[in-house]
């Protein structure tokens, strides 16, 4: 069934469109350039287009794995099914308010690292290596780090911060939706902030020095500077550090899988589908929560990209 | 080695540009032809077409009597030395110029001889196994060319190799190409956007502009018979100075007052009697007049307001401003946006010797050698005063000619 | 501006490292505490008195290092593979001129952007039917295809950087496509293509969902999904300090590669980036 699609697929391909005159370079060129792509083309079809068509075929059924013989159609059920679980709705805004929050203090923590990064003198291989740390460390193992950092009889966070009004010696971090939001997200943003700081780091070295330096000698204040200068000058760097990451951050699992299990109402969108799926072997409904994630991580990477693109042409008219 | 025959070779692109149009040279074996004109007029396009990385609209290409329209790079026999020299950094410079022989699959004794060969006559026996990365610009130039030379090609191609070298380095270079090819009097094709590396360097000169070759002569021809305003004000440095002038009787009215006509001209121009034209006259046909003698020749004198001097010892450059009829104004801006230039206030350069004791500001009489003198059509540029005869090939003259 | 040696540079400099090492210290530092210390509770920061005892157990115990050789063995082979097949797809798209290219873009882009959780489903069900379910090629071919487009992006912007001329250089010289391909371009990309296979490894080292919905005995499971079934009946008091050791063995490679190649990831990661 599986190499069916790809034959079709390469059949399309290879079906010429009628072209004029091309001489035997331009010729080779082709052929080469088909041939070379053919195989990773072939291969994220296989496992990514394949499943998903059939993720669409078998969200149109009731189907649970431990009683196949009970597969039926069913339309549209399933869908109406999940959009009407306030379940859904809970996970949904769970991810966002993750995703959100998490993108906007990356954001701006990532940007300060990588004004020093940029800056500083000494040691920069040092402070290279210990970002690429967070960057490189497997999310399990920063979801347990900080789950035990979080710990009640374990971690030091309430021994070192009992200083604060709202943190004692006996706050339960995982006791409660918030606190184990907090912990999640301390957790994820840990991890992620650095490539956030890199990618911005790339874009705050294309603001170049004389710029800069004529803005100083315009009059302009550090933080005129920053505004009126840097950032607009950082903004593609930014659309893609944002994209990347909320993207990436909308996603979010592994975090939620090891430290909370979903357990006060801590659930993302993926735990729901995966829970679906795997735990409770409803192919049926998982599939169609499949889609419907797939769908709006769509959504989301056309919002990101129209919302910057609107921004840049206002940039242009401005200059 | 091998002659090349271009014949009405076009050029368009999938974007619709049309980067060649309806080109014709021909490149005797042994030859060596340069491709000169500002970027943009198409000689590096036509360039990769004759070595095949660029795919040729219509027209024949043909090399050694074989035509190679459709032949991938690697079976024209072709070597090709590039504006940044596309040395491979992974590789000795004993490899890099072994490599076309290694693709032949030559056995290694011969490859070494040649190599060794090639690096003789280049001078580069001591630079072998360094890397290109660790070599000055004029080293990695020669290496580049070292890989041209190694394999029996049967021709050169040169893409601007002087242009990312400093001047001194550049005219050292220049000699040595030109050694170099009377050496092995090979078939070369030389693109350049340097009007200096031009006329040095070729046998022939084809002067393009916007994808249409506007004269293919020897540089002498070039510079003493130019065909139109582009190619005479393309030509020379400090180029050639234009102004208005009008044709009354065998008079000819410049800017600085009234010279006649000589004598050789006033066939050319019958019909033309009233018109306004465009007069070109070379700096150094100027000179101070106090140093010319006697008043025999063909010369004007005449006496102006200097505005600007500039004495480099040998000789003095004199700049003399005049005012231009805004039809006369708006083609001399064009010619400048075509020499890829920008248009200045409208002056005479004056090349005088540099005995000259002409100051700033003075009025100086000064004299000029109406002989040396072009005259051209404001509306077409082309030049009304060219001598056929000693002008090589103007694409558009011919036709004219030909029907008269 | 000058480049800044000031206070407030020591100071960030300072927080940085504090920020990006601190959890990792403390994982280590959990590691070395013994069993009965993390039972009764232990919330200061460092060992009591440190043991090894961790490590011995956790050596032994033959579900983890099992695991481990799983995950070497899938990382590393679906990152060779990947970039096999990357830096072929690359050079086309960098180099050639051929249909279908911004079709090739456009998928890499989009699975980039997959949620790969909704493909768990499918999968699952699929590789039941053709037995690829708890296997190495099971997790090794999704790894691959998730990977590619992030493979295929830096190496494209690698390729790019390589001037045009070198290789239409070649061509004169007399190579074929393919020849010049292999002996010119091949060479001069091998830094991103080595750049590329460590973005490629950190992925596969790292990959959670696939790897816990995939597999389902010791046979094919790795590290992440293994040490997150350690945890044991009681989620709320898992064994912190064989859980910590474990997170450390598994990252130690993690720091040797930063360690060595850090200058490379960087300019990987940011690469394609920049030119958006």
């Amino acid at each position: 069934m599986t190499t069916d699609a790809v034959s079709d697929d390469t059949a399309a391909h290879a079906d010429p469109p009628p072209k004029a005159h091309r001489s035997d370079r331009a010729m080779a060129e082709n052929r080469l350039g088909m041939k070379l792509v053919a195989p990773a083309v072939v291969l994220m079809l296989l496992v990514t287009a394949w499943p998903m068509l059939q993720a669409l075929y078998l969200s149109l059924f009731r189907y649970r794995l431990t009683a196949p013989d009970e597969k039926t159609m069913v339309g549209l059920d399933n869908y109406v099914t999940v959009l009407s679980d306030s379940l859904f709705w809970r996970d949904l805004w769970n991810t966002v308010l993750i995703m959100v929050i998490t993108v906007a203090v990356e954001l701006v923590i990532g940007f300060v690292f990588a004004m020093v990064m940029h800056r500083i003198v000494f040691g920069r291989g040092a402070m290279r290596t210990s970002i690429l740390i967070p960057y490189g460390i497997i999310t399990v193992v920063s979801a347990f780090a900080w789950q035990f950092a979080f710990s009640l009889n374990n971690g030091f966070v309430n021994a070192w911060f009992s200083w604060l009004p709202w943190i004692n010696e006996d706050t339960n971090w995982f006791g409660d939706h918030w606190h184990s939001m907090f912990a999640i997200m301390a957790s994820e943003i840990w991890k992620t902030t650095p490539f956030m700081s890199l990618l911005l780091l790339a874009g705050l070295a294309q603001v170049s020095e004389d710029m800069l330096e004529a803005a100083k000698v315009d009059g302009a204040t550090w933080w005129q500077r920053l505004t009126k200068v840097i950032l607009p000058n950082m903004r593609s760097a930014i659309m893609v550090a944002v994209l990347f990451r909320a993207l990436d951050a909308f996603r979010i699992f592994d975090n939620i899988f090891v430290m909370t299990r979903g357990a006060q109402d801590t659930e993302s969108l993926s735990f729901l589908t995966y829970r679906q799926v795997i735990e409770q072997f409803q192919l049926g409904l998982g599939s169609a929560l499949s889609v419907l994630l797939f769908l709006m991580v769509l959504l989301l990477a056309m919002l990101i990209v129209k919302l910057f693109r609107v921004n840049l042409a206002q940039a242009r008219g401005e200059g | 080695m091998a002659a090349i025959e271009m014949s009405h070779i076009d050029k368009r692109y999938d974007d619709g540009f049309h980067a060649v149009k309806d080109v014709n040279i021909d490149v005797q074996d042994g030859e060596f032809m340069i491709l000169v004109g500002p970027s943009g007029c198409g000689k590096s396009t036509l360039l990769r077409m004759i070595v095949g990385l660029e795919d040729i609209t219509s027209g024949d290409m043909v090399i050694g009597g074989k035509r190679v329209n459709d032949l991938a790079p690697r079976d024209r026999n072709l070597s090709m030395v590039f504006q940044n020299y596309a040395l491979y950094p992974h590789m000795t410079v004993y490899e890099n110029i072994a490599f076309p022989l290694r693709l032949q699959k030559m056995d290694n004794a011969q490859v070494d001889q040649k190599v060794r060969d090639a690096a003789d006559l280049l001078e580069l026996n001591e630079h072998l196994e360094r890397r290109p990365a660790n070599l000055s610009g004029g080293q990695r130039q020669r290496v580049a060319m070292g890989r041209a030379i190694v394999r029996d090609a049967d021709a050169f191609l040169f893409d601007e190799p002087l242009s990312n070298l400093d001047a001194k380095l550049r005219g050292q270079m220049r000699t040595e190409i030109s050694r170099l090819q009377k050496r092995l009097g090979i078939t070369t094709v030389y693109v350049t956007h340097d009007q200096t590396e031009a006329m040095t360097l070729g046998d022939r000169v084809a002067v393009l502009k916007r994808g249409v070759l506007q004269q293919l002569a020897s540089p002498r021809e070039l510079y003493e018979n130019p065909g139109n305003l582009f190619v005479a004000g393309f030509i020379g440095s400090p180029p050639m100075n234009f102004m208005p002038a009008t044709l009354k009787g065998d008079q000819v009215e410049l800017p600085f007052g009234s010279v006649s006509l000589p004598s050789h001209m006033r066939d050319m121009l019958k019909g033309r009697d009233g018109d306004l034209l465009i007069a070109g006259v070379r700096p150094e046909h100027f000179e101070d007049a106090s140093l010319v003698d006697g008043g025999a020749d063909d010369g004007a004198t005449f006496s102006t307001k200097v505005d600007v001097v500039e004495w480099l010892g040998n000789e003095t450059y004199a700049y003399i401003p005049f005012e231009a009829p805004p039809e006369v104004q708006s083609q001399l801006e064009q010619l400048e946006k075509d020499l890829d230039g920008e248009s200045m206030r409208t002056q005479l350069v004056i090349a005088l010797d540099g005995a000259s004791g002409i100051k700033e500001g003075d009025e100086a009489r000064i004299h000029m050698d109406v002989s040396k003198m072009h005259l051209f059509d404001p509306a077409t540029g082309q030049n009304l005063t060219v001598d056929v005869e000693h002008a090589g090939t103007i694409p558009g003259l011919e036709v004219s000619t030909a029907s008269a | 501006m000058k480049k800044g040696t000031g206070l407030q540079y020591w100071i960030g400099f300072a927080l940085i490292l504090v920020w990006c090492l601190l959890p990792v210290v403390w994982i280590i530092s959990l590691s070395f505490k013994s069993e009965a210390e993390t039972t009764t509770g232990s919330p200061q920061f460092l060992p009591k008195e440190a043991t090894l005892d961790n490590y011995r157990a956790i050596l032994k115990d033959s579900d983890f290092t099992h695991a481990l050789l799983n995950s070497f063995g899938i990382s590393l082979i679906a990152t060779f593979l990947s970039v096999v097949l990357a830096t072929l797809a690359a050079y086309a798209i960098a180099r050639l001129e051929f249909r279908g290219k911004k079709l090739v873009l456009s998928l890499a882009l989009a699975i980039a952007m997959f949620p790969v959780v909704s493909l768990v489903g499918p999968l699952f069900d699929m590789w039941r039917t053709i037995h690829l379910f708890n296997t190495w090629p099971g997790l090794i071919i999704p790894y691959m295809s998730f990977t590619l487009p992030l493979a295929i992006w830096t190496l494209a912007a690698f390729f790019r950087e390589i001037p045009w001329e070198m290789e239409q250089a070649a061509q004169v010289d007399g190579a074929t496509s393919w020849q010049a391909f292999r002996q010119v371009i091949v060479p001069l990309a091998a830094p991103g293509v080595f750049t590329a296979a460590i973005l490629t490894f950190f992925f596969a080292w790292n990959e959670f969902v696939l790897a816990i919905s995939l597999t389902s005995t010791p046979l094919a499971r790795t590290v992440p999904a293994q040490m997150s079934f350690f945890v044991g009946p009681d989620p709320f008091n898992p064994p912190y300090a064989q859980l910590a050791t474990a997170s450390v063995i598994v990252t130690i490679p993690v720091i040797i590669i930063v360690l060595l190649f850090q200058r490379r990831i960087v300019a990987g990661l940011t690469s394609g980036a920049v030119k958006g």
